[in-house]
């Protein structure tokens, strides 16, 4: 008795951050975490090279997008040397610009999250909206958008984003390539990649709309806007999210794959699958150090946010628990 | 174990025997042939390709002398010095079997001539060509023209028959993007017949032993496959793997590997090409500047463009010291070549900002550069130097390095503000290099001045070069014009190139300056 009374006299304001904090440490999301080596170490990698992406003006000592800094006179430096002629040190060596590999590669994937980050968020939205009005309407919106996607299941995803890619450009004057090749790239992405959130939404949300709370909120006369976004949608975001996760990845290497095969950032901006195109000249040279490093930042990258995604996946699904 | 021995040792023998008969070389350069049309497009690469499949009258061998081709002699007609005679050898085929005439080199010169072939620049001081008999045709000029058969070297001789059968008596036009029968097909008289082509990635000739030169020239080479690959690091794997036997343009960075790999060499020497920056000089307004009028037109933002750019540098850095910084669109073997115009200004930031400022440009401008990234040695690494030095007097320079057929057919529309090119003079004269780079962009003339320029003295000298009979009134023509597009700023000279051909070590094969090698020539060592 006397310890509900203590209870009930704390202040929730004071209490209730703590018990968060502390019903979240104790979930089994933690626990799953924090019994997988590999989940941390891949936790670590992708919150180290997300803080150097997002710091890269700070840390880099060169801004490798401006080619004023660019030191002509320095290129093909090795690792861990100070140039002779201007005194710039070279951690991870420079390239055929005389730009600083290391520099480079903070830049490079600060380009390749921002796109791999907004590309996911354009097919999520674009995704979900079609899924949600597909699933719940049904009739023709339902047949029209699902055939849409079945035909573009069928071509792989980095075709697609190289004819939206090709087709964007060929509308766009010349003079404009360069500057808004970034946001092609997210768009074609994008575009690329909407099908497999439409189908998670419309599968989902077929199931919610016959359970008991969206008759229940028909049946009070909410309008159909309202019972979409605020009944059914936070119904049907986990298995998006997941989704999401996992294609940040795909994403990430869509984008890389684009850059290599010279359609996607130019050589002035290099994110890191220019790096790797253009490293890949110097491959038989010596100058190894121009293609390996970004290649193992693409590797890292890509590979610990797809661990972190595939254990996010068996963490929320319960089937798999 | 002595059978095993003895039947080794046949299977060998027979093997040398064979190869001495049947001997493959696997060919790769970056570029493919635009076309086998060899009329249409004048372009180091298509020609290079086709003088296996067709022949010409005259041509430059592997030393650049001029040879008999197809014409077994030429010289000016005794009697009227505008005309020229030229024998026309007998016995000589189609590898289709149609028998060469006169009237076949009579309607060569002709298809050349026509408004869609870029070949039209090297033939526009002739009259009228016409067959005087079965073996001779007479060539005649305008005015008299003492160095005509030098235009003819890349000049290839089809069967009208031929053309008439598959309806390709016109050149295809290729700015336009025209598909014809002779794009794919040809029919020439040369020492390799097509066996089959898919263009930009493979073409498999096959030695033609009906050839009229089949006893004068080594001729070891049964089988030849040119697979072009573009990525420099893709085609030196090749050569390292024995994919390939031969490669026509080996990467700078990977020579000093290629030369030291076990069972390959590398042959060098300088080549007839000059790389060079050309601007729009002549519209009023730039297509991609952020500017409402066109800053190119002012010649102190070009003098300051050519003080910014670092040719030593680009030389050091990008070139691995393989080429030669220049001044002026001709290299050293070039009639014409003066070494005072040929030096490179040092670079100077520090007055090409004052220029820039002097011409109302002191907060820079923006423009795009447009290059090709599989044409020349580094070519995408040269623009990309540039725009770094360009960035040092606040020129912003958008980059698009694209692959050569995009390059040449949008800067072949006149869409380029700011662009890559390179020249090279196979006439070894520079009424070339003015004929096509100066003069003003008209009828024949001009065929290759994107940038708008145009002089009424330098037309009247490039004229005129191509008349005066007296050498030293024409040379000091040569070396007027020279000195005004020199002094007028009209391209940014940025090297001549030098040239390295990779190859398996038991394969006897020089490079050959215009970077045309004749297969013809090549020898395997025993």
């Amino acid at each position: 008795m006397s310890q509900d009374v203590q209870r009930t006299d704390a202040s929730p304001v004071a209490a209730k951050p703590p018990g968060a904090l502390r019903t979240f440490l104790a979930s089994d999301i933690v626990y799953s975490w924090k019994r997988q080596p590999v989940v941390i170490l891949a936790t670590l990698v992708t919150l180290t090279m997300f803080a150097g992406a997002l710091f890269a003006p700070w840390i880099a000592p060169q801004n490798p997008f401006d080619p004023i800094e660019l030191e002509l006179i320095d290129a093909f430096s090795p690792p861990l040397t100070t140039s002779d002629f201007t005194g710039n040190f070279y951690l991870l060596g420079s390239d055929s610009q005389g730009r600083d590999v290391f520099s480079a590669i903070l830049y490079g994937s600060r380009i390749s999250l921002l796109v791999g980050f907004a590309a996911v968020l354009f097919a999520l939205a674009l995704g979900t909206a079609l899924g949600l009005m597909a699933g719940f309407r049904g009739g023709w919106r339902d047949a029209l958008i699902m055939r849409i996607a079945d035909v573009q299941l069928t071509f792989p995803s980095i075709l697609m984003a190289l004819l939206i890619f090709g087709v964007i450009r060929g509308f766009l004057p010349r003079s404009m390539h360069a500057e808004v090749a970034i946001i092609v790239l997210i768009v074609a992405i994008g575009l690329s990649d909407w099908v497999q959130y439409a189908r998670a939404v419309r599968g989902a949300t077929m199931v919610e709309k016959g359970k008991e709370y969206v008759q229940a909120a028909r049946v009070i006369g909410l309008p159909d806007h309202r019972i979409l976004f605020q009944h059914i949608l936070p119904n049907v975001m986990r298995p998006v999210l997941v989704i999401g996760t996992i294609g940040l990845a795909l994403a990430i290497i869509a984008e890389a794959t684009l850059s290599f095969l010279g359609v996607g950032m130019p050589a002035t901006q290099p994110s890191l699958g220019t790096l790797i195109r253009v490293g890949q000249d110097y491959m038989f040279s010596g100058e190894w150090w121009i293609l390996l490093f970004p290649g193992v930042a693409l590797l890292l990258l890509a590979l610990s946010v797809n661990l972190l995604g595939d254990w996010l996946r068996d963490v929320l699904n319960p089937k798999l628990r | 174990m002595l059978r095993k021995t003895l039947l080794a040792g046949a299977v060998a023998a027979a093997m040398v025997a064979s190869a001495a008969h049947a001997e493959t070389l696997r060919w790769t350069r970056s570029a493919d042939g635009l076309t086998l049309d060899p009329h249409s497009q004048n372009e180091g690469p298509t020609h290079a390709l086709n003088h296996q499949i067709f022949d010409t009258l005259v041509y430059q061998d592997m030393d650049v002398e001029y040879q008999p081709g197809l014409a077994t002699e030429w010289y000016v007609h005794e009697d009227d010095p505008h005309v020229w005679v030229f024998k026309i050898r007998e016995g000589v085929t189609f590898h289709e079997g149609q028998a060469l005439t006169a009237d076949d080199v009579v309607f060569s010169l002709n298809r050349a001539r026509h408004e869609n072939a870029d070949m039209r620049g090297l033939l526009t001081s002739i009259k009228e060509v016409r067959a005087a008999d079965d073996t001779t045709v007479h060539v005649e000029t305008h005015d008299p023209n003492p160095l005509l058969p030098n235009n003819f070297t890349n000049l290839f001789i089809m069967s009208r028959a031929w053309a008439e059968e598959h309806g390709v008596e016109e050149p295809q036009n290729y700015a336009a993007g025209e598909e014809t029968y002779a794009v794919r097909n040809a029919n020439g008289t040369g020492p390799f017949r097509v066996v089959s082509r898919e263009p930009d990635v493979r073409t498999v000739l096959e030695r033609n032993d009906d050839y009229w030169g089949i006893d004068h020239y080594p001729m070891e080479i049964s089988e030849l496959i040119f697979t072009p690959i573009e990525s420099a690091a893709t085609r030196v794997a090749a050569l390292l793997s024995g994919e390939v036997d031969l490669l026509q343009e080996t990467p700078v960075q990977d020579i000093e590997r290629l030369g030291n790999a076990p069972g390959l060499k590398n042959e060098q020497g300088a080549e007839n090409r000059t790389i060079f920056l050309g601007m729009d000089l002549g519209s009023a307004e730039l297509r991609t500047a952020d500017t409402d009028d066109n800053p190119f037109a002012d010649r102190r933002v070009r003098e300051a463009i050519d003080l910014a750019v670092d040719q030593s540098t680009i030389q050091v850095a990008v070139m691995r010291g393989n080429s030669q910084p220049a001044g002026m669109i001709a290299p050293p073997f070039v009639n014409g070549y003066s070494e005072e115009l040929d030096a490179v200004l040092p670079a100077d930031i520090g007055r090409a900002q004052e220029l820039m400022a002097e011409a109302g440009y002191g907060d820079g401008f923006r423009v795009t550069l447009q290059c090709p990234n599989d044409r020349y040695v580094n070519d995408e690494q040269i623009c990309q130097a540039v725009v770094s030095m360009l960035a040092r007097i606040g020129i912003t320079v958008d980059l698009v390095a694209q692959t050569r057929s995009l390059h040449f057919a949008e800067l072949a529309r006149e869409e380029y503000d700011f662009y890559m090119l390179g020249w090279g003079v196979p006439t070894m004269d520079s009424e070339y290099v003015f004929n096509y780079l100066y003069h003003t962009k008209a009828g024949d003339r001009g065929s290759w001045n994107f940038t708008g320029y145009s002089d009424e003295r330098v037309d009247e000298l490039t004229v005129a070069m191509g008349q005066e009979t007296d050498i030293e009134a024409r040379n000091a023509m040569i070396e007027e014009a020279w000195q005004i597009v020199h002094d007028e700023i009209v391209y940014i000279p940025i090297h001549h190139q030098m040239l390295t051909w990779s190859m398996r070590d038991d394969i006897d094969f020089k490079v050959q300056s215009e970077n045309t090698p004749h297969f013809k020539y090549l020898k395997f060592n025993d």
